[in-house]
């Protein structure tokens, strides 16, 4: 037994050594050529609970089909073109919500700090006469502070996030009523900088079938730039067939989305805004250090303090960002009805935003999830509250189906964090 | 016998630690040198773990010296142990389950430039270091949850050497592997010390400890209870030590004159 660790400890090590001989050992996860190891690995997945982002995929057609074949308008331009603009708002806030169910933790406060910084951002602009962007910063600042006094008393302190954040939504609350003064409302301009985030289409259809060649050719051209870096290091790379395919698949929904949305006005502002930041989260989520350190922290906070992390400052910063993002999503709350009154980021705003983190497969338990899940989830959302309202249905009903669908996801979420588990300890 | 210089790099004189109502470790000294390999020894709940992360900066003790290459240093965090060139490897591993391979391997220090990981640089660097330690595993791109308690354990191993440390502290490292597995690590113990580490090594397996230590330190109920060359003791005195059998005659006759700092001649 001895030999064997000395026979391979005196083999080669050369930038080939591990690579060849890695790709001789038969329980190696390469992916066989051919669609069949494409069924194999999803298998894999399957059995290992890394379902990710597939269930609501699924879902999300099953959706669209139903309601498309009960009414034709539903996969119309227009409505498509308007539900990627609802989605916006509370999808924004959702952003900030994945940044905290990374972690594990909750924040109930979302909503109403979104309301509050509506509030601020009105009250500085219509009544103090500031330029509406430095508004927009000093709104999405004072959130940002919300957002730190909520990190401090949970990870100083160590009071739950779920009470703390629970205070904050009541505190926050009064705060918005207080800002907002006796009225309750205040218009913004109907032709203003902050209602135009939400009505300003790029109309040149060069616009969206531009943007959609950009994503295709950046996609492409980083996937073959990292394949030959990890040739050149002699690491497994994709196939030229898999980034193709990959590619292909990118390019079908880019130029589909664009061409449903040229069809209507083009390419809105509010959308570009949206899938911007959810990119870039996504990025600082799994490709920077500081999204390393939040998923460790969600994954075993014992161990992140034992490799030197500071996790304290990573549940404040976390609860910063959800602070920030919420206001953001307000901003674009009150640019969508030109006002910030008592009722924004109230009622359910908070629950849909959660809701859509959970549903686009972000879980509840800490260190699984994606920002795109803020996407994926606020289109399930609103295409059955969308698709509903087409049908007539009454808001009572769509809470019932947006509560099962919730429901559905969290059990989803439960059930392959258990085959995880299953599957963890062989 | 091993050909281990004067000074030691680490020592640990004194040390006590308490949790409440338990007084877990009462005045213990330790030490390891360069190129040595030290098996800490004893019953469950004597304490090994406790002195372990008093040296990893986990859990400070209460009073006592540490003394690194002779001079003396305070551990406060992880942070700082790790500075000074201790990697330890936990008996509850300390892994991040939802992290693949890679990601807990370099957990706490990812390369990367300007906050952006080199996902690619890492992947290579891990892939090397888990070949030159002929560790295998299916693939370093999934998730730790779903590796063999034994697989688990040899990342838990391997990510110690990462940061070129100058002790190892391997607290149980061979409790959930199998045969072959096993050996595997304790290979990998002889090659550490081959490269001038010192090894603490924490184990119940006596077969194990013999076949690998230099000395053998015995904790027992929170104290030393005896310092063992194992090229000139048996397993029997060393076990007689872990359960207390030695508490007779001599060993009160030792208490009284002094410590019981020198082996005794087998
Ligand atoms: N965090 C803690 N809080 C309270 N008591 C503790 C804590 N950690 C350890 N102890 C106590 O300190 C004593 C020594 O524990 P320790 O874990 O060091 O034992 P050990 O020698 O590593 O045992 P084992 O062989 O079972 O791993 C035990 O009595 C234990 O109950
Ligand atoms: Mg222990």
């Amino acid at each position: 037994m001895a030999d064997r660790g000395k026979h391979r400890a005196d083999e080669p090590a050369g930038p080939a050594g591990p690579a060849a001989e890695a790709q001789f050992d038969p329980r190696l996860l390469v992916r066989e050529k051919g669609a069949a190891g494409y069924v194999e690995e999803f298998k894999r997945r399957v059995r290992g609970g890394e379902l990710g982002s597939l269930p609501v995929i699924v879902g999300l057609a099953v959706i669209w089909i139903v309601f498309q074949s009960l009414n034709s308008q539903f996969l119309s331009p227009q409505n498509l073109s308007n539900l990627s603009i609802d989605i916006v708002a509370t999808g924004l806030i959702s952003v900030g919500i994945v940044f905290v169910l990374l972690l594990g933790e909750i924040d109930l406060s979302a909503g109403a700090v979104s309301g509050a910084s509506a509030a601020v951002l009105a009250v500085l602009q219509v009544n103090n006469g500031w330029h509406p962007l430095a508004a927009i910063a000093a709104a999405v600042a004072v959130a940002a502070l919300l957002g730190l006094v909520h990190g401090v008393f949970f990870a100083k302190l160590g009071v739950p996030s779920f009470v703390v954040t629970l205070a904050g939504m009541l505190a926050w609350t009064g705060f918005q009523l207080w800002v907002l003064g006796p009225s309750g409302t205040i218009n913004l301009p109907y032709e203003g900088l902050v209602a135009g985030l939400t009505s300003t289409y790029f109309t040149q259809l060069i616009a969206a079938y531009g943007l959609a060649g950009l994503v295709t050719a950046g996609f492409f051209a980083a996937s073959v730039l990292g394949n030959a870096r990890r040739r050149a290091a002699g690491i497994p790379s994709r196939t030229m067939a898999d980034v193709i395919l990959r590619t292909l698949v990118l390019a079908f929904v880019v130029f589909g989305v664009a061409h449903v949305l040229n069809q209507y006005k083009g390419l809105p502002l509010a959308l570009l805004i949206f899938l911007v930041v959810v990119v870039a989260a996504d990025f600082v989520q799994r490709r920077t250090r500081y999204g390393r350190k939040v998923f460790a922290v969600g994954g075993n906070i014992e161990a992140a303090r034992r490799a030197g992390i500071n996790v304290a400052a990573i549940r404040v910063s976390v609860f910063m960002i959800s602070g920030a993002m919420a206001a953001v999503g307000g901003v674009f709350a009150a640019s969508r009805i030109a006002s910030a009154s008592q009722a924004t980021g109230q009622s359910n705003v908070l629950m849909m935003a959660i809701a859509a983190a959970v549903i686009g497969g972000t879980s509840l338990f800490g260190g699984r999830g994606t920002a795109y899940s803020a996407l994926l989830g606020m289109l399930v959302i609103q295409s059955i509250s969308s698709g509903m309202a087409l049908q007539g249905v009454s808001n009572s009903i769509q809470f019932m189906v947006t509560g099962a669908v919730l429901l559905a996801a969290v059990v989803i979420d439960s059930l392959s964090r258990r085959s995880q588990k299953a599957s963890g300890r062989a | 016998m091993t050909a281990v210089s004067g000074e030691p790099v680490l020592a640990v004189e004194g040390i006590s630690k308490r949790f409440g109502a338990v007084q877990a470790l009462s005045d213990v000294d330790l030490d390891v040198h360069a190129g040595e390999v030290v098996a800490l020894v004893g019953d469950n709940g004597a304490g090994k773990s406790t002195i372990i992360k008093v040296i990893a900066g986990v859990g400070p003790a209460d009073s006592g010296e540490i003394r690194w290459e002779g001079r003396p240093v305070t551990i406060t965090s992880p942070g700082a142990a790790q500075s000074l060139g201790i990697a330890t490897v936990y008996q509850d591993l300390a892994l991040c389950d939802n992290l693949d391979v890679v990601g807990n391997l370099f957990l706490g220090r990812e390369l990367g430039r300007l906050g952006v990981l080199d996902e690619v640089a890492m992947e290579k660097r891990s892939r090397d270091l888990l070949h030159t330690l002929s560790i295998r595993i299916p693939s370093v791109r999934i998730p730790v949850a779903s590796l063999s308690g034994g697989q688990r354990q040899t990342v838990a191993i391997s990510r110690s050497l990462l940061g070129e440390p100058r002790i190892v502290i391997l607290d149980e490292p061979t409790a959930a592997l199998g045969v072959e597995q096993t050996a595997q690590v304790l290979d990998l113990v002889e090659r550490l010390r081959g490269q001038g580490l010192g090894v603490i090594l924490i184990s119940h397996n006596m077969v194990d400890v013999m076949a690998v230590a230099d000395r053998v330190a015995v904790l027992r109920l929170g104290r030393n209870n005896g310092l063992f060359d194992t090229g000139r003791t048996t397993q029997e005195e060393i076990i007689a030590a872990i359960t207390g059998a030695t508490d007779n005659v001599v060993m009160r006759r030792r208490a009284r004159t002094g410590r019981a700092e020198e082996a005794p001649d087998g």
